[in-house]
């Protein structure tokens, strides 16, 4: 009862690689910016926040215009990064993980952010009277110590990405096997007679690969929470 | 010129401290406070509200002072007329903090071990064994902060600031958060790490009963002042005067 076209399976692949490469490669700009607007004081910090929670207000089909008209084939900057660096985003898997993990961005900065705010500051004091100047204190105590909002931003950011259409079909279009992701692809069914079921079929994967998503990082996060009061 | 003072050896655990600073630390209540301690063991004795911990704070390099001078066997510290202001991390003070502060993600060993770790020494387990034996925690070092009762977190906290060998020791009411009991419990090791341990201490207490046990000097704070220093004698004087 339960079979998927070639198509759907590609898509469904896509949609899992996209949403993992878009997190990992969001994770470390995540942190750095979580770590500056919970521990910096700065010029223009609201200002940061704000660019940083753009993508989260704006219309998605906006950001992927945006997208398009900075990074796309004819664009200086995409032009650029083709010539010199010989990375391509429009049209790509790899557009899509960007839309994605732009999206994704301010979810995964605000729980990050909110686990750095929740440390005891003076466990840092701490950390530096032994020694440790600010990099390793971040690093030996900050960072484990908000492990369980670093877990639950990447899984906001992965979930997020796996639902992220606006965005993605304005900058990377529909492109099966390129860029069509799951949404795409259950958009792309409702679109043609008959496509009801597939696109059914579908929606039941969605929901399977996000509760999955739901149940591994509270596991996760839990077993940190824990590891770290040494229960 | 902080030659002494680098090779962690300063003369039979006496150090030579010079502070003189000034802080506005709201609108009604400023610090201004000059001393000279040149003790094994001494104790800012005062109030709550009478700005020791702010003082300590700044002799660690968490509080900025506005104005002044910090000086530890003979390398400056904090100067601002000089713009000194060496980092915490790099001043080797030890601070055993009134909640003790322990990491909770560490074993108690790692705790312990975390000084060591970050000045990038090489392991020392005759030292290690030395702090274990004088506070006696050789049975918690699996232990994770959160599983130990409030004077073993304390003692802990003591050997963790020990090992990272500091120049001078620091202890904010250590004793404050424990009960009557646990309070008689942890004195004796106190004074064990005054006679044995070689490193000066500053121990800063309201405990009258306590300064006297521990200390050789006192500096009365009061209101953001030194109000008198001498020696443990003086704080019947300076008890009967505040009951008065």
């Amino acid at each position: 009862m339960f079979e998927l076209s070639p198509q759907d399976w590609t898509a469904v692949a896509l949609s899992l690689r996209v949403a993992a490469v878009s997190t990992l490669f969001a994770l470390p700009f995540g942190i750095a910016i979580a770590a500056l607007l919970a521990r910096g004081s700065f010029w223009g910090k609201s200002l940061l926040d704000a660019v940083v929670h753009m993508p989260l207000v704006l219309p998605p089909v906006a950001t992927g215009y945006l997208l398009l008209i900075s990074l796309g084939r004819k664009a200086p900057l995409g032009a650029f990064l083709a010539d010199y660096c010989g990375i391509v985003f429009s049209f790509r898997w790899t557009g899509a993980a960007l839309a994605c993990g732009i999206m994704a961005f301010p979810l995964m900065v605000r729980a990050i952010r909110l686990s750095i705010e929740a440390i005891d500051r003076r466990l840092e004091d701490a950390a530096a009277t032994l020694g440790a100047n600010s990099g390793w204190t971040f690093v030996t105590v900050t960072l484990p110590l908000a492990l369980p909002g670093i877990i639950a931003g990447m899984m906001l950011a992965f979930a997020r990405a796996l639902g992220e259409f606006g965005a993605t079909i304005t900058f990377v279009s529909n492109i099966p096997g390129e860029t069509q992701t799951i949404s795409a692809a259950i958009y792309t069914l409702i679109q043609v007679p008959g496509g009801d079921s597939d696109a059914l079929k579908l929606v039941i994967i969605s929901i399977v690969i996000c509760f999955a998503a739901l149940l591994a990082s509270e596991w996760l996060a839990r077993r940190a929470t824990a590891r770290l009061h040494g229960v | 010129m902080a030659g002494t003072a680098c090779n962690g050896t300063p003369a039979r655990g006496i150090a030579m401290l010079v502070v003189q600073v000034e802080k506005r630390l709201g609108e009604f209540f400023s610090l201004k406070v000059s001393l000279t301690s040149e003790s094994r063991a001494t104790a800012l004795f005062g109030a709550s509200g009478a700005g020791k911990t702010s003082l300590i704070n700044m002799i660690a390099g968490l509080l900025k002072p506005d104005h002044g001078r910090i000086e530890l066997d003979g390398e400056v510290l904090f100067d601002d007329l000089r713009y000194v202001d060496v980092p915490t991390s790099q001043r080797r003070i030890g601070y055993v903090f009134q909640e003790g502060r322990l990491f909770p993600h560490f074993s108690v060993r790692r705790n312990l071990d975390y000084g060591r770790w970050m000045s990038g020494h090489a392991p020392d387990s005759a030292a290690f064994n030395h702090v274990v034996e004088l506070l006696d925690i050789g049975h918690l070092l699996d232990r994770r902060p959160g599983k130990l009762s409030g004077g073993e977190r304390q003692r802990v906290a003591v050997g963790r600031a020990l090992l990272m060998r500091p120049r001078l020791l620091l202890l904010d009411e250590p004793l404050a958060s424990l009960d009557a009991g646990r309070k008689r419990d942890i004195l004796p090791y106190l004074e064990r790490l005054r006679d044995n341990a070689q490193v000066p201490m500053i121990y800063v207490s309201h405990n009258a009963a306590e300064v006297k046990r521990i200390a050789s000097r006192v500096v009365c704070l009061e209101a953001g002042r030194v109000r008198i220093a001498g020696g443990p004698e003086l704080l019947d004087a300076a008890q009967a005067d505040m009951l008065a």
